[in-house]
């Protein structure tokens, strides 16, 4: 039974990648929290005070401590609430999954923003090297972490099920508006398999958008890449 | 004297300051290691081996197997060996501790690099943007989450934080030479100011970053080499 004794409150914004993301996490690990809907283009003063570096959300606060950036919180989540665990007890194994967060910072999330921009051959090969990025993932994770799945971190989602699971829906997104492929099942299954898994989790379930309504809410994406920023 | 424990193996560069985190890391926490200097410009067959997605330093590998990124790696060795910890013992200050670890590495450096990229008539912004960024970091340390904290990040000794924080800093003493700009003016960032020069007294540290003259001839050649670059494509 997660402590319901720390006041839990986590600012965010609808159709925003970042805040599913962490909203999962405090599901999975049950944890009550109090959800304050922000507005994009008019942020509220206590978000300002609450996250001045970067003036966005999601920003937990935790007995009235707030804490920024998305992986910087779903790291801390893991770190205060035990149980389930999110991340594996070998340090090793640990780094590799770090390494494979930070590997869809750095190289995943600005491929998407930039498939969705590009027209033609441009977008063509944005995608292909989008494709070749999940390639390299799925071999990374068949080779050190896989343990015969559902999830990358075995019968329970941990933090890289996090982060791709809520993800999997601005993929199809993405598909749906570019007219490209992203994610193919018979190049990447053991990624396609627990990201499927995770949508179909009891505990997230239901903040799965469906990439439908995400068509409906952002439109065409083409002009802007806020699709899965922070902002 | 015993030969150094084969157990790990760090693949470096001199003049990184990602490798001087891990070596600084390395030092504090009393473990012995093999080093490799790695020639950038030709990658040794281990380093494409062991990092082929990046194909870049720092590596560590303990028992042959492979741990790639600094402060991934500086995770791993907290993790390993406990003793002598870097990261805070209260999650929050953990919390804390990646925040600016992560802002080090997405913001500041970045806007340092840049400075130091920038052409000669187009460095104002990118001096103002390093400012902005160190602004940040001294209002913490004034009246944030740091206010009236001990020496260092860490606590009396240095942490996570300063490492990250402080294995690049001395790229600004090297970059105000070069560039002639003025970056961590004393009097715009006391806090900071002294803490980089308690930082910078510490033993292990002095042990780690290369003398002033050779990162300064080194950044002096990648600078012409970058203004010879852009003169050679107008």
């Amino acid at each position: 039974m997660a402590d319901q004794s720390k006041g839990v409150k986590l600012y965010g914004t609808s159709f925003n990648g970042h805040t599913t993301m962490v909203e999962c996490a405090l599901r999975l690990k049950g944890v009550a929290y109090e959800y304050v809907e922000e507005d994009r283009k008019n942020k509220s003063e206590a978000l300002l005070k609450l996250n001045p570096v970067h003036k966005q959300v999601p920003v937990l606060v935790v007995d009235g401590k707030p804490i920024a950036e998305s992986l910087i919180i779903l790291q801390h989540i893991d770190d205060v609430w035990k149980d389930p665990p999110h991340l594996p007890e070998d340090p090793y194994k640990r780094a590799k999954v770090r390494f494979w967060v930070d590997f869809v910072n750095q190289k995943v999330v600005p491929i998407m923003h930039t498939v969705v921009t590009l027209k033609g051959d441009e977008q063509k090969t944005a995608a292909d090297e989008f494709a070749g990025y999940l390639k390299t993932m799925e071999d990374g994770i068949r080779e050190e972490l896989w343990t015969g799945g559902p999830f990358v971190n075995g019968d329970n989602p941990g933090l890289l099920d996090v982060v791709m699971g809520s993800s999997y829906t601005w993929i199809k997104f993405i598909e749906a508006v570019a007219g490209v492929k992203l994610a193919k099942r018979e190049k990447t299954p053991l990624l396609c398999s627990s990201m499927e898994a995770f949508g179909e989790h009891d505990a997230v379930k239901e903040l799965m958008t469906p990439p439908e309504v995400l068509l409906q809410s952002r439109g065409n994406p083409g002009a802007k890449t806020t699709a899965t920023s922070d902002d | 004297m015993a030969p150094p424990s084969s157990d790990l193996k760090l693949l470096g560069s001199w003049a990184s300051s990602y490798t001087h985190r891990v070596q600084l890391a390395l030092r504090l926490k009393g473990l012995d290691f093999e080093y490799a200097e790695e020639d950038l410009a030709e990658k040794s067959p281990s380093l494409l081996l062991h990092n082929p997605v990046y194909e870049k330093v720092p590596v560590l590998l303990h028992r042959g197997r492979p741990v790639l990124e600094s402060v991934i790696i500086l995770h791993y060795l907290d993790e390993t060996w406990p003793e002598v910890p870097l990261m805070p013992a209260d999650p929050y200050d953990r919390a804390l501790a990646r925040f600016w670890c992560h802002f080090v590495d997405d913001k500041l450096g970045p806007a340092v690099g840049a400075v130091f990229a920038s052409p000669s008539d187009g460095q104002a912004a990118a001096v103002e943007q390093v400012h902005e960024n160190l602004r940040l970091v001294e209002r913490e340390l004034r009246e944030g989450a740091f206010a009236g904290r001990r020496r260092f990040f860490g606590g009396d000794k240095i942490g996570v934080l300063d490492i990250v924080l402080g294995c690049g800093s001395y790229w600004l003493a090297v970059f105000e030479e070069v560039m002639e700009v003025k970056l961590v003016d004393p009097e715009s960032f006391p806090l900071f100011h002294s803490w980089l020069r308690d930082f910078e007294e510490q033993e292990e540290v002095k042990a780690i970053i290369p003398a002033i003259d050779r990162l300064l001839d080194y950044a002096r050649g990648v600078r012409q080499m970058m203004l010879g670059l852009s003169t050679r494509q107008q």
